[in-house]
């Protein structure tokens, strides 16, 4: 075979045009590995906001635990099922909670966004492993005060600890700062759930969470919940909860993505195939000193091609590189299906470098393609007589 | 129609049946050779001649296996080269034949030693017995020294032998030369038919020479002269 290192030199000795070509390829995988770091911070945000062993109780047909309800006589019975977790002192894992949506203003620019506020019993924390207190204490069951996540503390006005916020027609004070280990729960605001359904002047509670004793026991807890004609409950999975709740947004965000980058990476192949013609058509000479000297069409096919996949790779290394800066970004949208402030980031994983890698070899591939058959079909004679 | 020089007695090494060659030139058919017939011995060193257009290249082109006849048959060391397929007949080029041009050829990306090396990645031959025959052949061509140079810091006469050492590194048993000297100066061109004599005559080598210029062609045991497509009478 015709050694690797001619594939190289020749990138290298054109180098200008190597990098022009490979930087706009580089500009669509930045695209590409972003929107995929959007999606898949987004995804999970919302899908560690859960836990797998537990279990979340809804209003039968309410898509989240904002638009649910549940009744105290109904969550009763759910907290008397035998699938529920002991905790420490023989306590059931189990917290009934409230959801409410509150708009709150932002920090320097003083726009309103919606946050979860959030009724919380005394097992709520137990119950997220993932949620740690930072900073102050919980707040004392019975009393006005709140616990912010740092996502709140950062960037709503008042919701630092010592300030106070004001809601439900009471002055309610930050006596801690959680942390919600990049959750959607960082995005919350906590407090004594019987003092907020007073405050909001809710009868219900939103959900009621638990942890089960054994994940194989859901089915059958499901089932008796499901059956029960005095319950219109629905139960799920913690974690499948929040997926569902992140599917619609990170489906969108995949869509419009995939289809803006499809549209540039036509721009970046026709780049490519340009610049391998004319890696091609500079180089006719060689490749019929090749030829002529025994090198197989198919050796010639390969050198060209291998060119043009180091020059996709090339792209692909500098825009997902490039692309890996954006972890530095936090972001926030409205999470549409509770209507409040979701802070996130883009997230890169090994999956999103090797597609965006792939992505970017197959641009190379498929930009070269053409060209390397071109130089692989050449008459030899004809291809010495450009020398 | 073999010559009759005392030394070029051996069989031929090259044998022309009948073979005819025309292109295509604007929807009209030209015929560049036509009927030729002859061989050339083994051990010769021929130089052909002749105007442009002659047909000359073509011929030299055909007998190394880079263009293919339109009828006739054509052996080179007993094997039909005109009854191979694309692809054998690239593995019998790299085996068979070293190729010398006007205008050297090199890879311009590549080292002095990687461009003679570049004939032996087609055979079994390991790193390291690569190494010695690339050095063996450099040394040949006196440029032992510049192995690590790349063709643009070699002079045109450097390069031409540069080209030489991988015309020969396989050891092939025919040599094809289209005008190796047509873009040197007179001390080089004479530096290059030196070295192509002496390994025509030390190593044996059949050496095919297309060539314009008539001090080239006297370096030649034997010339033969192309006058439009058919062979004229031999001249040594």
């Amino acid at each position: 075979m015709i050694p690797i290192s001619y594939s190289f030199r020749n990138l290298w000795t054109r180098r200008f045009t190597t990098f022009m070509t490979a930087g706009g390829m580089a500009l669509v995988v930045f695209v590409f590995a972003a929107v995929l770091m959007l999606a898949e911070g987004l995804r999970k945000t919302l899908v560690e906001t859960g836990s797998p062993d537990n279990v979340i109780v809804i209003r039968g047909s309410a898509g989240s635990e904002v638009q649910s309800g549940v009744e105290r006589l109904q969550a009763a019975i759910v907290e008397s099922q035998p699938e529920i977790a002991l905790g420490a002192n023989a306590q059931p894992l189990l917290a009934k909670e409230l959801v409410v949506l509150y708009s709150l203003n932002k920090r320097g620019s003083d726009k309103p966004a919606n946050v979860v506020i959030r009724g919380i019993g005394t097992q709520s924390l137990a119950l997220r492993p993932q949620v740690r207190l930072v900073q102050g204490r919980m707040p004392s069951p019975g009393s006005s005060e709140i616990i912010a996540g740092s996502s709140i503390a950062r960037r709503f006005k008042g919701g630092g600890i010592g300030e106070t916020l004001r809601f439900g027609m009471r002055n309610w004070t930050v006596v801690g700062i959680f942390d919600g280990g990049s959750t959607g729960f960082d995005s919350e605001i906590w407090g004594d759930v019987d003092q907020l359904m007073q405050a909001f002047r809710r009868p219900v509670y939103s959900s009621v969470i638990f942890r089960l004793r054994d994940t194989a026991l859901f089915h059958r807890f499901k089932n008796r919940i499901e059956s029960d004609p005095r319950l219109n409950l629905d139960a799920r999975p913690e974690t499948k909860y929040y997926s569902d709740q992140s599917e619609a947004m990170a489906t969108f965000l995949r869509i419009l993505g995939l289809a803006l980058t499809v549209i540039f990476s036509l721009g970046a192949m026709i780049g490519a195939t340009i610049t391998m013609y004319a890696a091609v058509a500079n180089r006719v000479g060689e490749i019929g000193t090749l030829r002529a000297i025994g090198f197989q069409r198919r050796s010639i096919l390969g050198a060209f091609l291998l060119e043009a996949l180091f020059l996709g790779l090339l792209g692909g290394v500098v825009g997902l590189f490039l692309a890996s800066f954006m972890q530095l970004l936090t972001i926030s949208t409205m999470n549409w299906q509770t209507f409040s402030e979701l802070a996130f980031s883009f997230t890169l994983t090994p999956g999103i470098a090797l597609k965006s890698l792939l992505f970017s070899v197959v641009m190379g591939f498929i930009g070269g393609v053409i060209p390397a058959f071109r130089a692989a079909r050449m008459n030899i004679v004809e291809a010495l007589r450009e020398s | 129609m073999t010559t009759d020089t005392p030394e070029t007695t051996a069989s031929p090494i090259v044998r022309l049946r009948s073979v005819s060659k025309s292109y295509r030139r604007g929807g009209q058919i030209v015929p560049v050779l036509e009927e030729i017939t002859f061989d050339i011995a083994q051990g010769e060193f021929l130089a052909l001649m002749g105007p442009s257009g002659s047909g000359k290249s073509t011929l030299l082109n055909l007998i190394a296996g880079i263009d293919k006849v339109d009828s006739g048959a054509i052996f080179v060391g007993g094997v039909e080269i005109t009854a191979l397929s694309e692809s054998e007949l690239a593995i019998w080029r790299g085996l068979n034949v070293g190729f010398i041009f006007q205008f050297y050829n090199l890879i311009p990306v590549l080292t002095a030693f990687e461009n003679v090396e570049l004939p032996l990645l087609l055979t079994p031959l390991n790193r390291r017995e690569r190494r010695e025959h690339v050095e063996m052949a450099l040394r040949v061509v006196g440029l032992a020294d510049r192995m690590d140079h790349r063709p643009g810091q070699l002079s045109g006469g450097q390069q031409q032998r540069v080209a030489i050492a991988r015309a020969v590194v396989t050891d092939p048993t025919l040599l094809v030369a289209d005008e190796p000297t047509g873009d040197l100066d007179r001390r080089s061109a004479e530096e290059i038919l030196h070295l192509l004599e002496r390994l025509n005559r030390e190593s044996g080598k059949s050496v095919i020479m297309v060539t314009h210029d008539p001090r080239a062609a006297e370096q030649a045991r034997t010339v033969r002269h192309l006058e439009k497509g058919f062979l004229a009478d031999a001249a040594s």
